[in-house]
Protein backbone atom coordinates (compact mmCIF):
# COMPACT_ATOMS: atom_id res chain seq x y z
CA UNK A 1 0.00 0.00 0.00
CA UNK A 2 1.35 3.43 -0.94
CA UNK A 3 0.70 6.56 1.07
CA UNK A 4 1.30 10.17 0.20
CA UNK A 5 3.21 11.98 2.93
CA UNK A 6 3.55 15.77 3.04
CA UNK A 7 6.98 16.81 4.30
CA UNK A 8 7.52 20.10 6.17
CA UNK A 9 10.31 22.42 5.03
CA UNK A 10 12.71 21.58 7.92
CA UNK A 11 12.75 17.93 6.79
CA UNK A 12 12.85 18.35 3.02
CA UNK A 13 16.66 18.20 2.88
CA UNK A 14 16.29 14.46 3.52
CA UNK A 15 13.95 14.04 0.52
CA UNK A 16 15.85 15.97 -2.10
CA UNK A 17 13.67 19.00 -1.45
CA UNK A 18 10.37 17.23 -2.16
CA UNK A 19 7.31 18.61 -0.36
CA UNK A 20 5.36 15.39 -0.89
CA UNK A 21 6.68 11.84 -1.17
CA UNK A 22 5.08 8.46 -1.65
CA UNK A 23 5.88 5.82 0.94
CA UNK A 24 5.46 2.15 0.20
CA UNK A 25 4.33 -0.12 3.03
CA UNK A 26 4.34 -3.91 2.76
CA UNK A 27 1.24 -4.25 4.90
CA UNK A 28 -2.20 -3.58 3.45
CA UNK A 29 -3.21 -2.00 6.78
CA UNK A 30 -0.08 -0.29 8.07
CA UNK A 31 0.18 1.66 11.29
CA UNK A 32 1.49 5.21 11.46
CA UNK A 33 4.74 3.75 12.81
CA UNK A 34 4.99 1.50 9.73
CA UNK A 35 4.65 4.53 7.47
CA UNK A 36 7.37 6.40 9.36
CA UNK A 37 9.59 3.30 9.14
CA UNK A 38 8.97 3.26 5.38
CA UNK A 39 9.90 6.93 5.25
CA UNK A 40 13.16 6.16 7.08
CA UNK A 41 13.97 3.33 4.64
CA UNK A 42 13.54 5.68 1.72
CA UNK A 43 15.17 8.72 3.34
CA UNK A 44 17.68 7.59 6.00
CA UNK A 45 18.05 9.88 9.00
CA UNK A 46 14.67 11.58 8.70
CA UNK A 47 12.92 9.60 11.44
CA UNK A 48 15.26 10.48 14.30
CA UNK A 49 14.69 14.18 13.70
CA UNK A 50 10.94 13.72 14.37
CA UNK A 51 10.82 10.64 16.59
CA UNK A 52 13.04 10.20 19.66
CA UNK A 53 15.03 7.15 20.72
CA UNK A 54 12.17 5.97 22.92
CA UNK A 55 9.86 5.90 19.91
CA UNK A 56 7.80 9.01 20.72
CA UNK A 57 7.08 11.83 18.32
CA UNK A 58 9.10 14.87 19.34
CA UNK A 59 7.10 17.63 21.05
CA UNK A 60 7.09 20.04 18.10
CA UNK A 61 6.29 17.45 15.45
CA UNK A 62 2.63 16.98 14.60
CA UNK A 63 1.17 14.33 12.29
CA UNK A 64 -2.20 14.60 10.56
CA UNK A 65 -3.84 11.53 9.04
CA UNK A 66 -6.27 13.03 6.57
CA UNK A 67 -7.55 15.95 8.66
CA UNK A 68 -7.10 14.47 12.15
CA UNK A 69 -4.14 14.77 14.51
CA UNK A 70 -2.61 11.39 15.22
CA UNK A 71 0.24 10.89 17.71
CA UNK A 72 -0.37 7.21 18.36
CA UNK A 73 2.19 5.36 16.26
CA UNK A 74 0.18 2.13 16.57
CA UNK A 75 -2.90 3.71 15.00
CA UNK A 76 -3.90 2.05 11.70
CA UNK A 77 -3.77 4.17 8.57
CA UNK A 78 -6.91 3.85 6.44
CA UNK A 79 -6.36 2.85 2.82
CA UNK A 80 -5.61 5.88 0.68
CA UNK A 81 -5.25 8.23 3.63
CA UNK A 82 -2.99 11.25 3.16
CA UNK A 83 -0.43 11.92 5.86
CA UNK A 84 0.87 15.37 6.66
CA UNK A 85 3.87 15.97 8.91
CA UNK A 86 4.00 19.43 10.45
CA UNK A 87 6.97 20.93 12.28
CA UNK A 88 5.34 23.39 14.66
CA UNK A 89 7.28 26.63 14.83
CA UNK A 90 9.20 27.05 18.04
CA UNK A 91 12.19 28.87 19.41
CA UNK A 92 13.03 32.47 18.66
CA UNK B 1 45.92 46.09 19.15
CA UNK B 2 49.21 45.68 20.99
CA UNK B 3 50.41 48.77 22.82
CA UNK B 4 53.04 46.99 24.83
CA UNK B 5 54.83 43.95 23.60
CA UNK B 6 53.74 40.71 25.24
CA UNK B 7 56.57 38.32 25.93
CA UNK B 8 56.68 34.73 24.85
CA UNK B 9 56.87 32.40 27.88
CA UNK B 10 60.37 31.18 28.72
CA UNK B 11 61.31 27.66 27.73
CA UNK B 12 60.72 25.77 24.52
CA UNK B 13 60.42 28.00 21.47
CA UNK B 14 56.93 27.96 19.95
CA UNK B 15 56.38 28.32 16.22
CA UNK B 16 53.65 30.73 15.12
CA UNK B 17 50.82 29.17 13.10
CA UNK B 18 50.42 30.41 9.52
CA UNK B 19 46.77 31.20 10.12
CA UNK B 20 44.05 30.97 12.73
CA UNK B 21 40.41 30.18 12.20
CA UNK B 22 37.68 30.67 14.78
CA UNK B 23 34.71 28.29 14.67
CA UNK B 24 31.78 30.31 15.99
CA UNK B 25 28.79 28.19 17.02
CA UNK B 26 25.62 30.21 17.54
CA UNK B 27 21.95 29.87 18.24
CA UNK B 28 21.29 30.30 14.49
CA UNK B 29 24.16 28.54 12.76
CA UNK B 30 27.93 28.29 12.38
CA UNK B 31 30.26 31.05 11.22
CA UNK B 32 34.03 31.25 10.84
CA UNK B 33 36.54 34.07 11.24
CA UNK B 34 39.90 33.57 9.57
CA UNK B 35 43.14 35.52 9.83
CA UNK B 36 46.74 35.16 8.71
CA UNK B 37 49.89 35.06 10.79
CA UNK B 38 49.69 38.79 11.52
CA UNK B 39 46.21 38.51 13.10
CA UNK B 40 45.39 42.11 12.09
CA UNK B 41 42.52 41.49 9.69
CA UNK B 42 39.79 38.89 9.89
CA UNK B 43 37.41 37.52 7.29
CA UNK B 44 33.95 36.43 8.36
CA UNK B 45 32.33 33.54 6.48
CA UNK B 46 29.02 31.74 6.92
CA UNK B 47 26.52 30.81 7.94
CA UNK B 48 26.52 27.06 7.72
CA UNK B 49 23.37 25.37 9.04
CA UNK B 50 21.39 28.61 9.06
CA UNK B 51 18.59 28.32 11.59
CA UNK B 52 20.13 25.38 13.42
CA UNK B 53 21.12 25.75 17.04
CA UNK B 54 24.83 24.87 16.98
CA UNK B 55 26.17 24.25 20.46
CA UNK B 56 29.75 23.37 19.55
CA UNK B 57 32.02 22.83 16.56
CA UNK B 58 35.46 21.26 16.72
CA UNK B 59 38.33 20.38 14.41
CA UNK B 60 40.08 17.02 14.68
CA UNK B 61 43.71 17.98 15.38
CA UNK B 62 44.81 14.47 14.38
CA UNK B 63 43.99 14.92 10.71
CA UNK B 64 43.52 18.70 10.52
CA UNK B 65 40.49 18.41 8.23
CA UNK B 66 37.61 16.66 10.00
CA UNK B 67 35.13 19.03 11.59
CA UNK B 68 32.15 18.08 13.71
CA UNK B 69 29.23 20.34 14.64
CA UNK B 70 26.60 19.51 17.27
CA UNK B 71 23.24 20.85 16.07
CA UNK B 72 19.50 20.75 16.48
CA UNK B 73 16.60 23.01 15.58
CA UNK B 74 13.64 24.16 17.62
CA UNK B 75 11.40 21.44 16.23
CA UNK B 76 13.72 18.65 15.09
CA UNK B 77 15.77 16.25 17.15
CA UNK B 78 19.49 16.57 17.81
CA UNK B 79 22.21 15.51 15.42
CA UNK B 80 25.87 15.87 14.56
CA UNK B 81 27.10 17.16 11.22
CA UNK B 82 30.52 16.16 9.94
CA UNK B 83 32.89 17.45 7.33
CA UNK B 84 36.02 15.66 6.16
CA UNK B 85 37.21 18.51 3.95
CA UNK B 86 37.59 21.30 6.50
CA UNK B 87 34.05 22.57 6.15
CA UNK B 88 33.62 22.65 2.38
CA UNK B 89 30.95 19.92 2.49
CA UNK B 90 28.99 18.42 5.36
CA UNK B 91 27.09 15.20 5.99
CA UNK B 92 24.85 14.28 8.86
CA UNK B 93 25.89 11.50 11.24
CA UNK B 94 24.33 8.17 10.29
CA UNK B 95 23.58 7.38 13.94
CA UNK B 96 23.55 10.54 16.08
CA UNK B 97 24.02 10.34 19.86
CA UNK B 98 20.92 8.74 21.40
CA UNK B 99 20.24 6.92 24.65
CA UNK B 100 19.39 3.23 24.52
CA UNK B 101 15.83 2.37 23.57
CA UNK B 102 14.00 1.34 26.71
CA UNK B 103 16.13 3.55 28.96
CA UNK B 104 13.39 6.18 28.98
CA UNK B 105 15.97 8.88 28.35
CA UNK B 106 15.98 11.23 25.36
CA UNK B 107 18.91 13.34 24.16
CA UNK B 108 17.78 16.94 23.83
CA UNK B 109 21.03 18.20 22.35
CA UNK B 110 24.66 17.28 21.94
CA UNK B 111 26.52 19.96 23.82
CA UNK B 112 30.24 19.19 23.86
CA UNK B 113 32.57 17.54 21.32
CA UNK B 114 36.05 16.25 22.14
CA UNK B 115 38.40 14.50 19.69
CA UNK B 116 39.84 11.30 21.19
CA UNK B 117 43.42 10.45 22.03
CA UNK B 118 46.16 10.91 19.42
CA UNK B 119 46.66 7.13 19.36
CA UNK B 120 42.99 6.52 18.50
CA UNK B 121 42.24 8.21 15.18
CA UNK B 122 38.54 8.47 14.45
CA UNK B 123 37.53 8.33 18.11
CA UNK B 124 35.41 11.24 19.34
CA UNK B 125 33.43 11.85 22.52
CA UNK B 126 30.24 13.87 22.89
CA UNK B 127 28.59 15.17 26.05
CA UNK B 128 24.87 15.77 25.92
CA UNK B 129 21.94 17.35 27.70
CA UNK B 130 20.45 15.62 29.60
CA UNK B 131 23.76 14.34 30.83
CA UNK B 132 25.13 11.47 28.80
CA UNK B 133 28.50 10.47 27.37
CA UNK B 134 28.74 9.14 23.82
CA UNK B 135 31.59 7.79 21.71
CA UNK B 136 32.19 7.48 18.00
CA UNK B 137 34.89 5.21 16.57
CA UNK B 138 34.47 6.34 12.97
CA UNK B 139 35.04 10.06 12.95
CA UNK B 140 31.57 11.03 14.15
CA UNK B 141 29.47 9.02 11.67
CA UNK B 142 28.03 6.60 14.24
CA UNK B 143 27.67 7.19 17.97
CA UNK B 144 27.08 4.83 20.87
CA UNK B 145 26.47 5.58 24.52
CA UNK B 146 29.37 4.98 26.89
CA UNK B 147 27.63 2.39 29.03
CA UNK B 148 30.21 2.70 31.81
CA UNK B 149 28.80 6.13 32.50
CA UNK B 150 25.26 6.24 31.05
CA UNK B 151 24.32 2.93 32.72
CA UNK B 152 26.49 3.34 35.81
CA UNK B 153 24.51 2.20 38.87
CA UNK B 154 25.41 5.45 40.65
CA UNK B 155 24.65 7.82 37.75
CA UNK B 156 21.25 8.88 39.00
CA UNK B 157 22.59 9.45 42.52
CA UNK B 158 25.45 11.51 41.11
CA UNK B 159 23.38 13.57 38.69
CA UNK B 160 19.78 13.69 39.90
CA UNK B 161 16.94 13.69 37.39
CA UNK B 162 17.26 14.75 33.78
CA UNK B 163 15.31 17.95 34.50
CA UNK B 164 17.49 19.02 37.43
CA UNK B 165 20.12 21.71 37.19
CA UNK B 166 20.96 24.21 34.49
CA UNK B 167 18.04 26.31 33.16
CA UNK B 168 18.20 24.86 29.64
CA UNK B 169 19.03 21.36 30.80
CA UNK B 170 21.91 19.77 32.72
CA UNK B 171 24.97 19.31 30.56
CA UNK B 172 27.86 16.88 30.40
CA UNK B 173 30.88 18.90 29.31
CA UNK B 174 34.64 19.27 29.65
CA UNK B 175 35.48 15.80 28.35
CA UNK B 176 39.24 15.64 28.86
CA UNK B 177 41.48 12.86 27.56
CA UNK B 178 44.90 12.55 29.20
CA UNK B 179 47.39 13.00 26.36
CA UNK B 180 49.71 10.45 28.05
CA UNK B 181 47.07 7.73 28.46
CA UNK B 182 43.98 7.22 26.30
CA UNK B 183 42.21 5.32 29.06
CA UNK B 184 42.52 8.18 31.59
CA UNK B 185 39.62 10.61 31.24
CA UNK B 186 37.74 13.31 33.08
CA UNK B 187 34.20 14.54 32.54
CA UNK B 188 32.30 17.31 34.28
CA UNK B 189 28.59 17.92 34.64
CA UNK B 190 26.57 20.97 35.53
CA UNK B 191 24.52 18.68 37.72
CA UNK B 192 26.92 16.23 39.34
CA UNK B 193 30.49 17.52 39.41
CA UNK B 194 33.76 16.25 38.01
CA UNK B 195 34.43 12.53 37.54
CA UNK B 196 37.49 10.49 36.58
CA UNK B 197 37.91 7.21 34.72
CA UNK B 198 41.12 5.21 34.54
CA UNK B 199 39.80 2.48 32.26
CA UNK B 200 38.58 4.27 29.16
CA UNK B 201 35.16 5.08 30.58
CA UNK B 202 34.21 1.63 31.89
CA UNK B 203 33.97 2.98 35.45
CA UNK B 204 33.98 6.42 37.04
CA UNK B 205 34.47 8.00 40.43
CA UNK B 206 33.75 11.50 41.71
CA UNK B 207 36.62 13.98 42.05
CA UNK B 208 35.16 16.96 43.87
CA UNK B 209 36.86 17.23 47.26
CA UNK B 210 37.47 20.85 48.16
CA UNK B 211 35.00 22.21 45.62
CA UNK B 212 32.22 24.26 47.18
CA UNK B 213 28.54 23.54 46.61
CA UNK B 214 26.89 26.49 48.39
CA UNK B 215 23.49 25.53 47.02
CA UNK B 216 23.47 22.25 48.96
CA UNK B 217 22.59 21.80 52.65
CA UNK B 218 25.91 20.02 53.11
CA UNK B 219 28.43 22.12 51.17
CA UNK B 220 31.24 19.53 51.46
CA UNK B 221 29.79 16.84 49.22
CA UNK B 222 31.37 13.97 47.34
CA UNK B 223 29.28 14.80 44.25
CA UNK B 224 26.39 17.03 43.17
CA UNK B 225 28.55 20.04 42.27
CA UNK B 226 28.19 22.43 39.34
CA UNK B 227 31.46 22.81 37.44
CA UNK B 228 31.00 25.24 34.55
CA UNK B 229 34.25 24.48 32.72
CA UNK B 230 37.28 22.30 33.47
CA UNK B 231 40.49 22.31 31.43
CA UNK B 232 44.01 20.88 31.50
CA UNK B 233 46.85 23.35 32.08
CA UNK B 234 49.14 23.80 29.11
CA UNK B 235 51.56 20.93 28.77
CA UNK B 236 50.63 19.54 32.19
CA UNK B 237 47.68 17.15 32.28
CA UNK B 238 48.31 16.67 36.01
CA UNK B 239 46.97 20.18 36.56
CA UNK B 240 43.30 21.01 36.07
CA UNK B 241 41.69 24.43 36.28
CA UNK B 242 38.00 24.73 37.08
CA UNK B 243 35.48 27.55 36.81
CA UNK B 244 32.64 26.43 39.04
CA UNK B 245 29.24 27.82 39.95
CA UNK B 246 30.71 28.44 43.40
CA UNK B 247 34.22 29.60 42.65
CA UNK B 248 37.56 28.96 40.99
CA UNK B 249 39.61 25.87 41.71
CA UNK B 250 42.85 24.11 40.74
CA UNK B 251 43.77 20.47 41.15
CA UNK B 252 47.36 19.19 40.96
CA UNK B 253 47.33 15.41 40.66
CA UNK B 254 47.90 12.99 42.21
CA UNK B 255 46.19 15.09 44.88
CA UNK B 256 42.42 14.63 44.98
CA UNK B 257 41.52 17.83 46.80
CA UNK B 258 40.94 20.98 44.74
CA UNK B 259 42.52 24.25 45.87
CA UNK B 260 40.41 27.40 46.00
CA UNK B 261 42.01 29.90 43.60
CA UNK B 262 39.22 32.46 43.70
CA UNK B 263 40.33 34.33 46.80
CA UNK B 264 42.44 36.73 44.74
CA UNK B 265 39.46 38.02 42.77
CA UNK B 266 38.05 41.47 43.68
CA UNK B 267 34.99 41.08 45.89
CA UNK B 268 32.94 43.46 43.73
CA UNK B 269 33.47 41.20 40.73
CA UNK B 270 33.33 37.83 42.44
CA UNK B 271 34.44 34.48 41.14
CA UNK B 272 31.44 33.32 39.11
CA UNK B 273 31.66 32.84 35.36
CA UNK B 274 31.42 30.21 32.66
CA UNK B 275 34.71 29.81 30.75
CA UNK B 276 38.10 28.69 32.00
CA UNK B 277 40.84 29.08 29.40
CA UNK B 278 44.39 27.99 30.16
CA UNK B 279 47.28 29.66 28.36
CA UNK B 280 48.40 27.50 25.42
CA UNK B 281 52.02 27.30 26.60
CA UNK B 282 52.27 28.40 30.25
CA UNK B 283 50.77 26.01 32.83
CA UNK B 284 50.63 28.79 35.45
CA UNK B 285 48.49 31.08 33.31
CA UNK B 286 44.77 31.10 32.50
CA UNK B 287 41.89 33.43 31.74
CA UNK B 288 38.35 33.66 33.07
CA UNK B 289 35.46 35.96 32.18
CA UNK B 290 33.44 36.78 35.30
CA UNK B 291 29.68 37.27 35.33
CA UNK B 292 27.25 38.51 37.94
CA UNK B 293 26.28 35.65 40.24
CA UNK B 294 24.72 37.77 42.97
CA UNK B 295 21.10 38.20 44.00
CA UNK B 296 18.97 36.44 41.35
CA UNK B 297 21.98 35.53 39.22
CA UNK B 298 21.65 37.97 36.30
CA UNK B 299 24.48 36.13 34.48
CA UNK B 300 25.76 39.26 32.75
CA UNK B 301 29.01 41.20 33.06
CA UNK B 302 29.24 42.56 36.62
CA UNK B 303 27.86 46.14 36.69
CA UNK B 304 27.68 46.07 32.87
CA UNK B 305 31.48 46.40 32.69
CA UNK B 306 32.87 43.32 30.94
CA UNK B 307 36.43 42.23 31.62
CA UNK B 308 38.60 39.17 31.40
CA UNK B 309 40.83 38.27 34.34
CA UNK B 310 44.16 36.56 33.96
CA UNK B 311 46.35 34.68 36.37
CA UNK B 312 50.07 34.12 35.82
CA UNK B 313 50.67 32.34 39.12
CA UNK B 314 48.29 29.39 38.91
CA UNK B 315 45.44 31.30 40.49
CA UNK B 316 47.04 33.08 43.44
CA UNK B 317 46.37 36.47 41.85
CA UNK B 318 44.17 37.68 38.99
CA UNK B 319 44.59 40.82 36.89
CA UNK B 320 41.75 42.67 35.17
CA UNK B 321 42.06 42.96 31.35
CA UNK B 322 39.48 45.31 29.84
CA UNK B 323 41.38 47.68 27.56
CA UNK B 324 39.24 48.16 24.46
CA UNK B 325 36.13 46.52 25.89
CA UNK B 326 33.02 48.66 26.59
CA UNK B 327 33.49 50.70 29.77
CA UNK B 328 29.83 50.59 30.82
CA UNK B 329 26.32 49.53 29.82
CA UNK B 330 27.44 46.27 28.24
CA UNK B 331 25.15 43.56 29.55
CA UNK B 332 26.33 40.48 27.76
CA UNK B 333 28.18 37.48 29.01
CA UNK B 334 30.43 34.72 27.70
CA UNK B 335 29.32 31.10 27.84
CA UNK B 336 31.47 28.17 28.92
CA UNK B 337 32.66 27.14 25.43
CA UNK B 338 32.76 30.68 24.05
CA UNK B 339 36.31 31.69 25.07
CA UNK B 340 39.48 30.25 23.63
CA UNK B 341 43.11 30.83 22.75
CA UNK B 342 45.19 30.27 19.64
CA UNK B 343 48.64 28.70 19.69
CA UNK B 344 50.78 31.68 18.74
CA UNK B 345 53.90 32.21 20.88
CA UNK B 346 52.21 35.35 22.20
CA UNK B 347 48.76 33.91 22.53
CA UNK B 348 45.65 35.34 20.95
CA UNK B 349 42.62 35.22 23.21
CA UNK B 350 39.10 35.26 21.78
CA UNK B 351 35.57 35.22 23.10
CA UNK B 352 32.05 35.38 21.75
CA UNK B 353 29.20 37.07 23.56
CA UNK B 354 25.55 36.36 24.13
CA UNK B 355 24.92 39.54 22.10
CA UNK B 356 26.66 38.12 19.02
CA UNK B 357 30.01 39.91 19.13
CA UNK B 358 33.40 38.25 18.76
CA UNK B 359 36.25 39.98 20.57
CA UNK B 360 39.93 39.19 20.20
CA UNK B 361 43.28 40.08 21.65
CA UNK B 362 46.59 39.31 20.01
CA UNK B 363 48.58 40.36 23.03
CA UNK B 364 47.32 37.93 25.64
CA UNK B 365 44.44 40.08 26.80
CA UNK B 366 46.26 43.40 27.25
CA UNK B 367 44.00 44.98 24.64
CA UNK B 368 40.83 43.87 22.93
CA UNK B 369 39.23 44.56 19.57
CA UNK B 370 35.78 43.64 18.27
CA UNK B 371 36.33 41.23 15.34
CA UNK B 372 32.68 40.69 14.38
CA UNK B 373 29.29 41.96 15.50
CA UNK B 374 25.60 41.33 14.87
CA UNK B 375 25.91 37.56 14.93
CA UNK B 376 23.33 35.51 16.82
CA UNK B 377 23.78 34.54 20.47
CA UNK B 378 27.17 32.79 20.58
CA UNK B 379 27.47 29.42 22.31
CA UNK B 380 31.02 28.38 21.45
CA UNK B 381 34.25 29.73 19.95
CA UNK B 382 37.15 27.45 19.11
CA UNK B 383 40.46 28.60 17.61
CA UNK B 384 41.79 26.00 15.18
Amino acid sequence: MNHRVAIPSPLRSYCGGASTVTVACASSSPSLGDVLAGLERAYPGIRFRMQDEQGKLRPHIQVFVDASVQRNLAAPIPPGADIMIVAALSGG
Amino acid sequence: MARTAAKQPAGKRVEAPKRTRLLIATRKGLWTLTTDGARRTWKLAGPQFLGHIVHHAMLDPRDGKTLLAAARTGHLGPTVFRSTDNGKTWKEAVTPPAFDAGSGRVVDHAFWLTPGHASQPGVWFAGTSPQGLFRSDDGGANWKGVAGFNAHPQRKAWCGGDQDGTPDGPKLHSVLIDPRDASHMYISMSSGGTFESSDGGADWHPLNQGVRADFQPNPDLEFGHDPHCVRFAAGNPDRLYQQNHCGLFRLDRPATRWTDIGTGMPKAVGYVGFPMVPHPHDPNSAWIFPMDGTDVWPRISPAGKPAAYRTRDAGKTWKRQADGLPKSQAWWTVKRQAMTVDRFPVAGVYFGTTSGEVWGSRDEGRSWKCLAAHLPHIYAVEAV
